[in-house]
């Protein structure tokens, strides 16, 4: 609006025309670097772990768990951290869930935005994917990264799409994704599903999804047993929650002493 | 700091080191809070008010840092008062709890704030959001915060229950912030209560052998 | 207009001696040679119809929509000049994104309504500034507040209605709306009678061709607006033509 009308402004004290009230205490970055050096997130607070994905035969599953950690401490057990963002693409989060929000508000204004036009167009897995790409590494180069890693999935031209994007901006596809311990423990568990039977269908993918996330229970000690999907196909995108899985300790029974 | 031998509260920063609580029930919901503020371990204020007023049926529980969460309880009073005449009707709880929200993420480098709304508005009834250290939120039935709420988690989630009355939700708070106040050294004073429903707000406090009090032997 | 060109017609920032601004008076005028554009507020919803003139034979079908979406539950339908409506569409857009960001809720639609009529308001207050050529009719439907509708005129005046026109025939578009009982209608009924009253006003003598437009928000779709899909169209354009056909055959009964 400043551009259009010059200086001059239209309500003395008041917004300009199409802009808001100022939420007080707000300052723009120009002013924040003047007053000193600006701190910046250093570490994340409410945390969720890992997230997994998996491509099956038309279409693509996203996994994650319900818990919001607080340190060590289990504060929050029934947080959403998948996310349906239209009927061709979803995506899974770890790391801050407050950065999350951020960026679920952001994506869910401009997929609005699109509907708005109604121009037949929205966001593709892959262009919503890279543009994705973008804001992560821009916001690390500011040296204010989000602290998160995002799993993008959906059905693009028929196909599975699955990317990983963390928060320095590195960013990646693969048929098969996990993060954060996830990657250590249900990486090599997908990686092995998906080379054996790269047509696998929902059904299969999904038990293959519930087998990890139950072994991520009993090896991460920051999950939950209550897990969420998201399941992209061609006839669009559906959350499935909340899922608990049958576990088993029988094991313990033969265990006496420890030699 | 680790340096200067002057005594810890000529320097420290006055920190609601301290206990609270809310709970929705059927038509409202309960809030609740310890008294003390501490600078360092000297308690600056025994009978601290918490529970802070933030339209008529919306009020927050302030945890960390005084001035940072009078400062920000100030701007969202300031904003929903503004909003109330823009709108002509009382504003709504979530629009509190997001006004908070926005605050809390946009400074969080610098604020230390753990804070809680809860309040009573005619769409929603009652509602208590929760938005800790960095800034994010979520509805919850019931919640804590503050140093002391560590100690109850084990009481809480076993005494809760969904559909209480206001007088059980009355009780199920005194009771957790009772038991923190009595293991936390950052939490004590008094317990501050308060009940907020479609007619307005009854406060309450809990002084001396008011306060419940459990095993306390060893 | 006895008044043209005593000069208090050149700016909007100066009255007249007898108390008008001409400035916005010919804004209104310019919503007048405008296609009429039609809203009614139905017990479930809000119907919008547009008589949208098409002037060259050489356009697209469908191009230079009057219909706009400006958040999931809100549309716009605009008579005026189409410029000035995209300006103010935009603007209306950015208000709703701004509502969501700062308070994660969508947009009451009388906060709306005040926002862009504030807006539209502050351009007949300078100099620099023309008003806008816009009278533009905003619609919601939300559980809360169910349906809603509003109409901005071109000095930035609002008010809420159950059924209003505006643009060229907006008069004999009112004198058939204030025929319906809406306030008991379902916009499913409502949708045709728009459709209808769209056919009735349009002047086929003046205004050779136009296209209609439709588009609706209420219980029905799920609180989001969005023009009539196409069997809900197509039935409401048949309604139209067969009540227009049956209204010629009985005037030609009285001659």
């Amino acid at each position: 609006m400043e551009a259009t009308f010059g200086s001059t402004e239209f309500w003395r004290n008041g917004p300009q025309p199409g802009a808001l009230y100022k939420f007080p205490g707000h300052v723009n970055t120009t002013q924040a670097s003047q007053i000193g050096a600006a701190k910046r997130t250093l570490a994340p607070t409410v945390t969720g772990t890992s997230v997994l994905g998996l491509c099956f035969d038309g279409g693509v599953i996203i996994a994650a768990d319900m818990l919001g950690s607080y340190g060590a401490l289990a504060r929050y057990r029934n947080l959403s951290r998948v996310m349906k963002v239209n009927d061709s693409a979803a995506i899974g989060i770890s790391g801050d869930y407050a950065d999350y929000q951020f960026m679920k508000s952001v994506i869910e204004q401009r997929v609005i935005d699109e509907e708005c036009l109604n121009d037949g167009f929205q966001y593709t897995p892959k262009s919503l994917f890279s543009w994705m790409t973008r804001v992560l590494y821009n916001r690390r180069s500011n040296f204010n990264p989000l602290w998160n890693t995002f799993i993008v999935g959906g059905v693009q031209d028929g196909e599975p799409f699955l990317g990983y994007i963390d928060k320095i901006g590195v960013a990646y596809n693969d048929p098969t994704i996990a993060s954060g311990y996830g990657a250590y423990i249900a990486a090599p568990l997908l990686r092995d599903a998906f080379e054996a039977n790269p047509k696998m269908s929902l059904a299969e993918a999904e038990k293959k999804i519930d087998e990890c996330m139950k072994v991520l229970y009993y090896r991460d000690a920051r999950s939950l047993n209550k897990y969420e999907v998201a399941i992209v196909t061609k006839d669009g995108t559906m959350i499935k929650s909340p899922i608990v899985s049958e576990t088993n300790w029988e094991v313990a029974h033969m265990i006496k002493g420890y030699e | 700091m680790s340096f200067s031998t002057a005594p810890d509260w000529t320097s420290a920063e006055h920190e609601t080191g301290t206990t609270i609580m809310a709970v929705e029930y059927d038509g409202g919901v309960v809030i609740g809070a310890d008294s003390r503020t501490t600078t360092g371990a000297y308690i600056a204020n025994r009978v601290t008010d918490k529970l802070t007023k933030i339209t008529d049926k919306i009020y927050c529980c302030r945890s960390g840092s005084a001035a940072d969460t009078q400062a920000v309880a100030d701007i969202v009073s300031y904003h929903l008062n503004f909003q109330k005449m823009d709108m002509g009707e009382e504003p709504k709880v979530k629009i509190a709890a997001n006004i908070f929200r926005e605050l809390c993420y946009n400074n969080r480098d610098n604020l230390s704030a753990g804070i809680i709304v809860g309040g009573w508005d005619k769409t929603e009834g009652g509602q208590v959001y929760a938005i800790p250290l960095g800034g994010m939120l979520t509805r919850m039935p019931f919640t804590t915060g503050g140093s002391g709420s560590t100690y109850i988690y084990g009481y809480v989630d076993a005494n809760f229950k969904t559909g209480m009355t206001k007088e059980e939700c009355l009780k199920f708070v005194a009771n957790g912030v009772g038991l923190a106040i009595s293991r936390d050294g950052s939490s004590g004073g008094v317990v501050r209560l308060a009940a907020i429903n479609k007619d307005g707000v009854e406060r309450f406090v809990l002084t001396g052998n008011q306060v419940p009090t459990f095993y306390e032997d060893y | 207009m006895s008044s043209i060109g005593t000069g208090y017609d050149l700016s909007a920032s100066q009255f007249s001696p007898d108390g008008r601004v001409f400035q916005v008076e010919y804004a209104l005028k310019a919503v007048e040679n405008s296609g009429t554009a039609v809203g009614i507020r139905g017990k479930d919803g809000v119907v919008f119809g547009v008589e949208k003139l098409v002037t060259s034979k050489l356009y697209e079908a469908g191009a230079n929509k009057r219909l706009f979406n400006i958040d999931r539950h809100i549309g716009i339908a605009t008579a005026g000049l189409m410029a000035d409506s995209r300006a103010v569409v935009e603007i209306a857009r950015e208000e709703a994104s701004n509502y969501r960001y700062n308070y994660g809720l969508p947009i009451p639609l009388k906060n709306l309504t005040d926002r862009v009529s504030g807006y539209v308001h502050a351009h007949t207050l300078y100099s620099s500034v023309r008003p806008f050529g816009v009278s533009m009719i905003l619609g919601s439907h939300t559980v809360e507040e169910g349906p809603q509708m509003y109409l901005i005129d071109p000095s930035g005046v609002s008010w809420g209605y159950h059924g209003c026109a505006t643009g060229k025939a907006k008069q004999a578009a009112k004198t058939e709306i204030e025929k319906l009982k809406m306030k008991d209608m379902p916009i499913a009924d409502l949708v045709k009678e728009v459709a209808k009253i769209i056919y009735i006003v349009h002047d086929e003598v003046k205004d050779k061709n136009f296209e209609l437009e439709l588009s609706w928000v209420g219980e029905v779709t799920g609180g989001k607006h969005e023009l009539v899909p196409k069997n809900v169209y197509v039935e409401a354009e048949k309604f139209a033509k067969e009540a227009l056909e049956e209204s010629d055959d009985s005037d030609e009964e009285d001659l």
